[in-house]
């Protein structure tokens, strides 16, 4: 929809060549982002369980046409392609907008909606009436977004990106901004509702959603564009669109349909009257209640994938550190190289490159399992470091008070260094397990909902940031709670073990400031 | 001096360099079962050195030494240590337990834990065995309610027991201690040499490197007096602190107040 496709996912992703995986039958397993948001897809407000939006109709009516069983996939709006590519569903629908760029990796079906930019602003702004007026002024919009591009181009704009259209609104509405230029239906679905918000100017370019079906498999595009044309000439698309309120002209001439509008823009009105009401205190509270088995779902994989990784982590993390500083010369150079290398590329990469990457080589992991390896080889490079400290850290004496007593080097290191070394370690080790925690969000990318992906599904779906950040929030704190008591108690009973100072005193260890 | 029974230790030309200084410039002994040795000298004369090479702690450049049948020898500090010198060292280290100024004790294990992990882990005692056994050495050393302690808990002279009985308790045919009560309030400086006098009353093999020349004179079977790397002079310990019979003796004991008449 929105955004255009990163450079690294373009990247990555034309330089692995495909390999080939039968769909499974009767199914058609389609790949989205829940938290794009209305009127894509989003979940449904008065039903979490429920996912919902004009694409989802969409998608449900072309599955039909086609004799299948619609089957959503889960994945990140910015992997959605690599995703189609590594074969975790056949087709790709979600806003994906036609554009060279996209052709050049993918083929798309014929457009199923047409849309524009829109530019919106204050109720008692007089001033910008078109783009050209935007120059010299603050305008928001979407991060790396095609209306990012427009802007850049007019020039002379003061451009602030956002992560999400809500803030973008809010903002406008708060002063912060003087204009916003978000695509079409976004502007209708999150500034429109507000009252303090209008819409200004002509229709900016032209944007065209297809569906995404991987390159080659020219039967199912063949099969998917016959249902498209069977859901136009139906008038079955345009009711859809007409529900949502999302039939414009642009779409009219792209399906040639000029007739007047035959359907009530229900799904609008709905969507209009779930942000209405005034929520009281009790309302409120019985909508974060009813968050709970979503998140707690989250929870629980931010928690696999945190536990199976820092599990990970520490043990490779001790055996790298082993053979740097004890190890023979070219086991330690192996290890130093590899601290370096995971320490000096982004997490991201690495999670892209396994799970994405590695399918090209026949190694196909799950998700669960990708993200466990990603991120427990990446903090096992960060957790060799701080043991090898902690090995450093033991005096020599200790190895030589062993090793005079007859033991081995490696009888030394068992039951003399490591041990030491480790309780040393334990604070800080215990201490990254908490970063570990929140930094699993990076799993969201490979399709996982975790804490973090949920809170912004839920977040776009009530147009609440605040209340739900809060909420989520009090999760992360909670689930890293018995982590920070962790690390104090270990750092206590260490410092008793080994004699260190700052027996029992209560230390300032940071790890408050750290939570967030 | 004891009746000199068979050469536990020989030691032949001994050399050994950090760096191309010469620490270690051929030094040769014999020491018999049984014998208890104070070694003296200046500081940095390579007494320590001596001492670590002895169970392979340093790796000897070049020279011979065998204890109790077991030898490690080499040619020249550019012959590789083989696998046959490496297993040798390792013998070696068994049969010599080694107390260092700093006890170096284990600080995450007890005293009692302390005593006992050689043992199990070394020689696969059963560990019922090595905590009997290792309860009995503490007794010797005086530490008998201290089984269960940690190491920081433990004074000075304390720690120093427990650290003679933890090597104690790999049965060595010869000990060999690094100034062990150097590090000492004086007064606890008696209770650790006690048990060396002990130790020596059982015909333990002991080889003292300490600047206690009192303890040298009096309780030493002989005194070896090193400098600059090699021993200079090897006398029975009334005779090297009224008579001393080289020049660089008598500079060092001189020096050294109220020891000299
Ligand atoms: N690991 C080492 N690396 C380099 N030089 C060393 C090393 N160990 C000892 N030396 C040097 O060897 C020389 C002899 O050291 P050694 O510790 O054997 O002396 P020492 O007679 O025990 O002295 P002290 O009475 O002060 O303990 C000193 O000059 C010392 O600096
Ligand atoms: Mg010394």
């Amino acid at each position: 929809m929105r955004r255009l496709v990163t450079a690294l996912t373009l990247l990555l992703f034309l330089a692995l060549p495909s390999s080939a995986l039968t769909a499974s039958p009767g199914i058609l397993a389609w790949g989205g982002d829940t938290e794009g948001g209305a009127p894509y897809m989003f979940q449904d407000p008065r039903d979490l369980e429920r996912l919902i939006g004009y694409e989802v109709e969409i998608v449900e009516a072309l599955a039909e046409k086609m004799g299948l069983k619609p089957r959503f996939v889960q994945n990140g709006w910015d992997n959605l392609i690599p995703g189609l590519e590594r074969h975790l569903y056949d087709v790709s629908i979600d806003g994906l907008e036609i554009t060279p760029e996209h052709q050049d990796v993918v083929d798309f079906s014929m457009p199923y909606y047409v849309t524009h930019l829109q530019i919106g602003v204050r109720r008692d702004n007089f001033d910008i009436g078109s783009l050209e007026d935007c120059r010299g002024r603050i305008v928001g919009t979407l991060k790396q977004s095609y209306s990012q591009y427009v802007l850049e181009t007019v020039g002379d704009v003061d451009i602030r990106t956002y992560e999400d259209e809500v803030n973008a609104y809010s903002d406008l509405v708060n002063g912060r901004l003087e204009a916003t230029l978000f695509d079409a239906p976004i502007a209708l679905y999150y500034g429109g509702p507000m009252r303090e918000i209008k819409f200004v100017g002509p229709e900016i370019g032209r944007i065209e959603y297809g569906i995404a079906v991987r390159k080659g498999e020219e039967e199912l595009l063949r099969t998917v564009n016959r249902a498209l044309t069977e859901l136009r000439d139906s008038g079955e698309l345009r009711s859809i669109l007409e529900r949502w309120n999302l039939w414009n002209s642009l779409t009219a001439r792209a399906l040639q349909d000029y007739g007047p509008a035959r359907t009530e823009p229900v799904m609008y009105t709905r969507w209009v009257a779930d942000l209405q009401p005034e929520l009281t205190w009790q309302d409120r509270i019985n909508r974060y209640l009813s968050f709970l088995p979503t998140l707690g779902r989250a929870a629980l994989t931010t928690m696999k994938v945190s536990l199976a990784s820092m599990t990970l982590a520490i043990a490779l993390g001790l055996i790298l550190a082993l053979l740097r500083v004890f190890g023979p010369k070219p086991l330690s150079t192996l290890s130093m190289l590899y601290v370096e290398i995971i320490r000096g590329t982004p997490v991201l990469i690495q999670l892209f490159f396994i799970f994405y990457g590695l399918p090209n080589v026949g190694i196909r992991l799950d998700p669960f399992t990708a993200g466990a390896l990603g991120l427990g080889l990446n903090y096992a490079a960060y957790e060799a470091e701080i043991y090898r400290a902690g090995l450093l850290s033991v005096p020599k004496g200790q190895m030589e008070a062993a090793l005079g007593l007859g033991m081995t080097r490696n009888q030394a290191l068992h039951h003399v260094v490591v041990p030491q070394a480790v309780r040393l370690v334990l604070p800080p080790v215990t201490n990254d397990f908490i970063s570990l925690l929140k930094d699993s969000s990076l799993v969201s990318v490979i399709t996982l909902v975790d804490l973090t992906k949920a809170y912004g599904q839920l977040a776009t779906t009530y147009y609440d940031y605040f209340g739900t950040g809060l909420v989520v929030a009090a999760i992360y704190l909670l689930l890293g709670l018995p982590f920070v008591r962790l690390a104090r108690w270990t750092e206590a009973k260490m410092a008793l073990a080994l004699g260190l100072p700052g027996k029992g005193k209560k230390r300032p260890s940071g790890l408050d400031l750290r939570l967030f | 001096m004891e009746e000199r029974s068979r050469a536990l230790i020989t030691v032949r030309d001994l050399r050994k360099s950090f760096d191309d200084e010469e620490v270690l410039a051929g030094v040769s002994i014999e020491i018999s079962e049984g014998d208890l040795v104070s070694v003296i000298g200046p500081s940095g004369c390579g007494k320590s050195t001596f001492l670590r090479c002895l169970n392979g702690l340093e790796i000897l450049d070049s020279g011979t030494i065998t204890i109790d049948g077991v030898t490690i020898s080499r040619g020249s500090p550019e012959e590789k240590p083989s696998r046959a010198f490496m297993e040798a060292t390792h013998e070696l280290r068994k049969e010599v337990g080694i107390v260092f100024q700093g006890f170096n004790l284990f600080p995450h294990k007890t005293v009692l834990e302390n005593v006992m992990l050689a043992p199990v882990v070394v020689q696969g005692a059963r560990p019922e065995r090595a905590e009997a056994e290792a309860l009995h050495l503490l007794g010797k050393v005086g530490l008998e309610g201290y089984a269960h302690r940690y190491p920081v808990t433990l004074s000075g002279g304390q720690a120093q027991r427990a650290a003679i009985a933890r090597a104690l308790a790999m049965s060595p045919k010869v000990m060999l201690y690094d100034e062990p009560t150097s590090a000492l309030d004086p007064e606890l400086v008696g209770e650790v040499l006690q048990v060396m006098k002990d130790l020596d009353g059982e015909g333990m093999t002991q080889v003292i490197v300490t600047h206690e020349m009192r303890f040298a004179r009096e309780a030493s079977d002989y005194v070896v007096f090193m400098d600059r790397g090699e021993i200079v002079e090897v006398a029975d310990g009334d005779e090297m602190f009224t008579a001393p019979r080289n020049e660089r003796t008598r500079d060092f004991l001189r020096h050294l107040v109220g020891v000299l008449p």
